[in-house]
């Protein structure tokens, strides 16, 4: 049954005191409250983010559609980079494990190098999910906005793929430039202007009759809906905005809350791998300079695990939450 | 200080001789686990698509139970709570279990009837 290290006084006396009835450490129980409480943070987050989701199911966007890159190739490849990220960190899961193991049987070098393979795959996922979230912020094709919010994106209606805007826009002169803090009549500035203006996007859209709205609602085979090119025409002198890529407000992908939740939850879970990535450095430190060894076991390497375990934990669940269903 | 652990997974039906062949072995359970995960969200299967189970469609459903099972090995190999006290794994588990099912229950719930005000209501949202 003792299978995990103990560090207090083996003797059990019933009435005088210093019961470990959970046999397990301070260090380790407060690990273990820390990490309950954190999980019942997270499923606050993912809770909220299935009520907004379920109060606008018709409109969500779909995951599919919006994580399909993947760096250095360029293509449609819905859900790999993702899924790599994920086999990263229950990867740098299982070397913690084994760095647990090692320290377990006070094999310092092998739970030095375990260690750093750990960190290694922390990195790994931390700027994975950096640059995922620099390819959402940049956004690729492009939409409009409606009077109501709602997004319109574009269709190629002979191949059935995306149009980004620049593929189809006119360039029309104009003399709007981006209002500045130094030429302002009242010093404030505005956030960098589109690409193009809703005037350019519509006059391109009325000139290529190969173009197509499509609309957030979702159909009953559980795709977007596609305007046909009469709807379409309709359709498109509602719109109001020019946006592109995605932030707090706003976000070509559909619904404005699918973003926000993305940065909060995705966010969160980020900064969790980065500390966990910290804590991490110091315990191989603590190792190499041989700190357990002189403290006669490595419970510290565990209690660290334990919660890098959990981060894994957790991004199993936002991987299925955000990307899956 | 003993190393004591409990090597078998499956319910007894798995046994490892070492505490490290164990854990190669989750992790290979878990990469299939989730291989199934992205291969299903790439294809879609129509049956699955098609069919529902209380108002989700039966991929979701699949997903969901997946992601549990994947949270079962790690929790119970990687986090070794297979190896704890029954007191104190009951105590992490059932907490957040408790909490998290009534707080998904009544949110889920409330969703779904905003969603049908929104729908049924005289006021037109898209526009």
């Amino acid at each position: 049954m003792d299978s995990t290290i103990t560090t207090g006084a083996e003797e059990e006396n019933v009435w005088g005191g210093g019961n470990r009835p959970l046999g397990a450490s301070y260090g380790k129980l407060m690990m273990w409250f820390f990490i309950v409480s954190d999980a019942l943070t997270f499923s606050g987050f993912l809770a909220a983010y299935g009520f907004s989701r379920f109060k606008f199911i018709e409109t969500w966007p779909i995951a599919d559609q919006v994580f399909t890159h993947v760096p250095f190739i360029h293509g449609n490849f819905p859900m790999y980079y993702v899924a790599f990220m994920t086999f990263i960190l229950i990867m740098s899961s299982v070397t913690m494990v084994l760095a647990v193991d090692a320290g377990h049987k006070m094999m310092k070098n092998k739970a030095i190098l375990y260690m750093f393979l750990t960190i290694i795959g922390g990195a790994i996922f931390v700027g994975s999910q950096a640059w995922e979230w620099a390819t959402f912020i940049k956004g690729d094709y492009g939409a409009l906005e409606t009077k109501g919010g709602r997004i319109l994106q574009f269709v190629k209606a002979d191949t059935g793929e995306r149009a980004a805007l620049a593929d189809f826009s006119k360039e029309i002169p104009s003399e709007r430039v981006t209002q500045e803090l130094n030429n302002a009549v009242w010093y404030s500035s505005e956030a960098s202007l589109p690409s193009y203006t809703v005037n350019e996007v519509t006059e391109g859209f009325l000139a290529d009759p190969n173009i197509l709205i499509r609309t957030e609602t979702i159909t009953e085979d559980g795709e977007k809906t596609l305007l046909t090119r009469e709807e379409s025409l309709t359709k498109i002198k509602d719109a109001k905005l020019v946006v592109e890529g995605a932030n707090l407000i706003r976000n070509e992908y559909g619904s404005r809350l699918f973003a926000d939740f993305f940065f909060f939850i995705t966010g969160f879970h980020g900064f969790h791998v980065f500390s966990g990535v910290v804590i991490n450095i110091i315990i191989f430190f603590n190792i190499i300079l041989g700190t357990y060894e002189r403290r006669g076991h490595y419970e510290m390497v565990e209690k660290v695990g334990l919660y890098w375990h959990f981060v894994d934990l957790v991004w199993v669940f936002v991987f299925t939450f955000f990307y899956l269903v | 200080m003993s190393h004591e652990h409990k090597l078998a997974i499956f319910r007894g039906t798995l046994k490892f001789k070492s505490n490290t062949q164990k854990i190669w072995g989750v992790l290979i359970f878990l990469s299939i686990v989730t291989t199934i995960e992205v291969a299903l969200g790439i294809t879609k299967p129509e049956i699955l698509v098609a069919n529902t189970f209380i108002g989700m469609k039966l991929l979701n459903w699949i997903f969901i139970i997946l992601t549990l099972v994947k949270a079962y090995y790690i929790a119970w190999d990687f986090m070794h709570l297979r190896d704890e006290k029954s007191s104190l794994r009951r105590a992490i588990v059932w907490t957040p279990i408790f909490l998290v099912s009534y707080l998904i229950f009544i949110l889920l719930f409330e969703a779904d009837y905003i969603y049908n005000v929104f729908k049924d209501g005289f006021i037109q949202w898209n526009f």
